[in-house]
């Protein structure tokens, strides 16, 4: 194949059921959403010849290829950073298939991420900690007592609400407006069930005076798996291509992906702003071109953070504009219309990817009028997806 | 009754052992010690932490290991109710402690209410007992 510079689009989308006990192995959920990807796609299993999923995705490249019975992979490679690296497998297979290395590269996420391990629970296993998935400084909180995604969230939320005078009552009209947007998706495991903001305020606290039960995202069985082509092939294939018009990741220095609090300004996220500099600068786009944003929200927080980052408000305006309606379907700039992680389900943000193909093919159950650009982010990565 | 039954039976620490790495072993080696010990580069002088085998500022390779005056503030806070984190009797205080020396680390603030918890409140260090006889670096309430 020769190596000639090639767009890259979105040609598939797929995903298992999200549960709380899926019944089967990982790898199993793991083949079933690729195969759903492919055949979203129109594209035969065997055909594909690249693999991308994140570092902690417990099964193997060589196992699900032989369950997809993939003929010759040219390419594989893992993401760091949790669930940093859900954008940040699109960016990767961007640029693969700008490259010329691939045709068709399979993007997986898939985990018993609630009957048979919970990240939200006091850690069994300390190994994962000492290298290799972008985590190393957690180390330095488990002694004391900061044990939990939970844990090392709030400290990073602390510094910026207190900042800015944010409540947690405040934080309650995220998790408000996510479950509205649930409730009205099939998928979604808290389909139909909406919450109030008394019911946010009634729900227990997880970490004092910051995050309560309802500012947490899900634990989660399931899989979500995307196909990633050429523009040129998208075109020929069975669904409305979907352009990958920018995609990137940003590690500012001193930066870590959960235990991060050494870099100079706490209130921000410097991986957040540094990818919206760097999506806007190869894009040429900017927050007024872009109608709908999937935003990893593993906690609110998260959300208001990221809102801000992306410049679509001021430094410590984000509350006010969730409050004002700014997220829901007819607010300025609906997010996680899916129900997000906190309302849909927690597949390490690859289902909120998926979210952004869909509003972009019109396909969304909470579908968003007039959509041209999509942003994708994970925090330290993100993605603009548009209209071929 | 044996005499040993009167005497109450000395509780053994329960916080979870640092985890120990290469390049911080000075400093948990030192906290045993209850010395509380930073990085700083013998080349141009600057701190950093964690702990790390070359300096990013000018990538000497020469670290020092030199003591810390142990005084700072609250950076940010947050008391984990649930779960409730292993080791613990009770829910601790966690923190982010801005040190004198202008780098920051996760610890414990200890010997005051959750209710009194202030942002940048000034802390010292203290030393507390982990199990396997290790002990870890936190911090107290210090007048301004």
């Amino acid at each position: 194949m020769p190596r000639t510079f090639k767009e890259a689009a979105i040609a598939g989308i797929g995903a298992t059921e999200f549960s709380k006990a899926s019944g089967r192995s990982e790898l199993q959920l793991a083949a079933e959403c690729a195969l759903a990807a492919c055949q979203d796609a129109g594209v035969d299993p065997h055909e594909i010849d690249g693999m991308i999923t994140f570092t902690i995705d417990n099964s193997d490249e060589i196992g699900l290829a032989r369950c997809l019975g993939v003929k010759d992979l040219a390419y594989t490679t893992r993401i760091p950073g949790g669930g940093a690296a859900a954008a940040a497998t699109i960016a990767q297979a961007m640029a693969v298939v700008n490259a010329g290395l691939c045709k068709y590269v399979l993007i997986w996420r898939a985990m018993n991420e609630r009957s048979q391990y919970r990240f939200g629970q006091n850690p069994t296993n300390l190994s994962g900690y000492t290298g290799g998935h972008g985590t190393g400084s957690l180390l330095w909180c488990i002694p004391f007592g900061a044990m939990t995604p939970a844990s090392w969230a709030a400290l990073q939320a602390a510094r910026y609400m207190h900042t800015y005078g944010i409540t947690n009552r405040d934080l309650g009209y995220v998790s408000v407006q996510q479950r509205k947007y649930a409730a009205t998706n099939p998928k979604a495991w808290f389909y139909q069930r909406p919450i109030t903001l008394e019911d946010h305020q009634n729900s227990k606290w997880i970490q004092e005076p910051w995050l309560r039960l309802l500012d947490c995202c899900q634990e989660s069985d399931g899989g979500v798996a995307l196909l990633v082509t050429s523009l040129e092939r998208a075109r020929d294939l069975k669904q409305p291509p979907v352009r990958i018009v920018g995609a990137c990741q940003s590690i500012p220095y001193n930066v870590e992906v959960i235990s991060n609090y050494y870099h100079d300004d706490l209130t921000v996220m410097p991986e957040a702003i540094g990818t919206a500099r760097r999506l806007y600068a190869q894009t040429g786009l900017g927050p007024a071109d872009i109608q709908a944003a999937m935003l990893y929200d593993a906690f609110t927080p998260h959300v208001l953070m990221q809102l801000e980052a992306f410049g679509f408000c001021g430094k410590g305006e984000a509350a006010e504009f969730v409050k004002r309606g700014g997220i829901a379907i007819d607010g300025r700039l609906p997010v996680n219309t899916h129900g997000g992680l906190i309302g849909e389900a927690y597949i390490h943000g690859m289902n909120s990817m998926a979210e952004g193909v869909r509003q972009v093919r019109g396909q969304s159950v909470n579908q968003v009028k007039n959509v041209t650009h999509v942003l994708v982010s994970s925090g330290m990565a993100g993605a603009i997806l548009g209209k071929a | 009754m044996t005499a040993s039954s009167d005497t109450p039976p000395v509780s053994k620490p329960t916080r979870i052992a640092p985890i120990v790495t290469p390049d911080a072993k000075f400093f948990w080696d030192a906290a045993d010690r209850e010395q509380f010990v930073g990085q700083k580069c013998g080349d141009c002088g600057r701190f950093t932490f964690p702990p790390r085998p070359m300096c990013p500022f000018c990538h000497s390779l020469k670290r020092q290991e030199v003591p810390l005056s142990g005084r700072g503030t609250v950076h940010a806070w947050t008391v984990p109710r649930h779960p409730q984190p292993f080791g613990f009797k009770e829910a601790p205080i966690v923190a982010v402690i801005q040190l004198e020396e202008g780098i920051r680390m996760v610890s414990n603030v200890v010997g005051i209410a959750p209710e009194d918890m202030v942002m940048d409140l000034p802390v010292e260090v203290t030393f507390e007992p982990t199990m396997n006889n290790h002990k870890v670096p936190v911090f107290k309430p210090r007048a301004r």
